[in-house]
């Protein structure tokens, strides 16, 4: 059998390749829905706080950094872009070109992670880490404290899953460079691309929600 | 695959339009629209949100099947948050 009439790859519970992708398209799908729910909660949690106390929350999210926040949306944005690119070179059997795309979007994230560093070093100097420290001018300090709760947890769990990304990304970069394992195989990576532009809608609601409640006033 | 696929052109340009929209996002912020301003805020959001999820994430070019497990988790989401708020939102009627 020479290699032009090898079979395309698949498990023998499917009929062929395109039943074996769809399932495992809606496989991460429904993964995709429990983080949904996942990150949900935490927007639940902060709509609630929201509601009840307008003021101090307008007032603590003037207090973020806004030029890193921008920066770190157009820096997401960007990756998800390269990584659509990955997802089609994949479709086209390009692994070199899969793989350098792949390095830039897993840079890219990197990238978005050190900023969010240097801005995480900023707040924690500035005293906006909840606990002992935590010092904020506003009326009322309890419930501005309360914002930066939701705000460290929610993105320190949505930096997690940059992180899980970043590593998952170069880790597939190395595979598609040395090995061919993506070779008419191109499933793993459009699943890959998914959580990656799952994680980047998570960051768009994220930025104008925590770093521009109100910034039409000051 | 690639015929269901995206185009690189449908890519890049999908993601010009949503550096755009970050653009007026910020712009947006710093005029006083009053409560629209959350609004708007969270209207551009929804509108990039969509931009990923039809053409990064591929729904545009998927089955129906998919579309159905892709909305289920917002469903649910919004079903928790209607959920909740109703109650938050009326104890000051009692």
């Amino acid at each position: 059998m020479s290699a032009a009439t090898l079979p395309v790859r698949f498990e023998h519970q499917f009929d062929d390749p395109a039943q074996q992708r769809h399932a495992a398209t809606l496989g991460m799908w429904i993964f995709l829905a429990t983080e949904i729910l996942f990150f949900g909660a935490m927007f639940l949690g902060y709509t609630a706080y929201r509601v009840y106390y307008p003021q101090a929350f307008a007032e603590a999210s003037r207090h973020t950094l806004i030029a890193f926040g921008a920066t770190n949306t157009a820096v997401l944005l960007i990756s998800s872009t390269v990584m659509a690119f990955a997802v089609g070179a994949a479709g086209r059997n390009k692994s070199r070109p899969l793989a350098t795309l792949l390095f830039v979007a897993a840079a890219l994230g990197a990238t978005f992670l050190v900023i969010k560093g240097f801005e995480y070093s900023r707040e924690i100097h500035e005293g906006l880490l909840p606990g002992r420290h935590f010092r904020i001018d506003v009326a009322d300090r309890m419930h501005a404290e309360m914002f930066f709760y939701i705000y460290w947890v929610v993105t320190g769990v949505h930096a997690l899953h940059v992180t899980i990304g970043v590593i998952l990304i170069a880790f597939f970069g190395f595979r598609a460079w040395f090995t061919d394992a993506f070779r008419d195989h191109d499933t793993p990576i459009e699943l890959l691309g998914l959580y990656w532009h799952f994680v980047d809608i998570v960051w768009v609601f994220l930025f104008p929600l925590l770093y521009m409640i109100d910034r039409h006033t000051s | 695959m690639t015929s269901r696929a995206p185009t690189s052109l449908t890519n890049l340009i999908n993601g010009l339009v949503l550096l755009a929209l970050l653009a007026l996002t910020i712009a947006v912020a710093y005029i006083n629209l009053g409560p629209l301003n959350t609004v708007v805020a969270m209207a551009i959001s929804g509108a990039k949100a969509a931009l990923i999820l039809l053409f990064f994430m591929q729904l545009r070019y998927s089955k129906p099947s998919v579309w159905i497990f892709a909305a289920a988790g917002f469903f649910w989401l919004a079903i928790m948050i209607a959920m909740a708020l109703s109650d938050y939102l009326t104890r000051g009627w009692v």
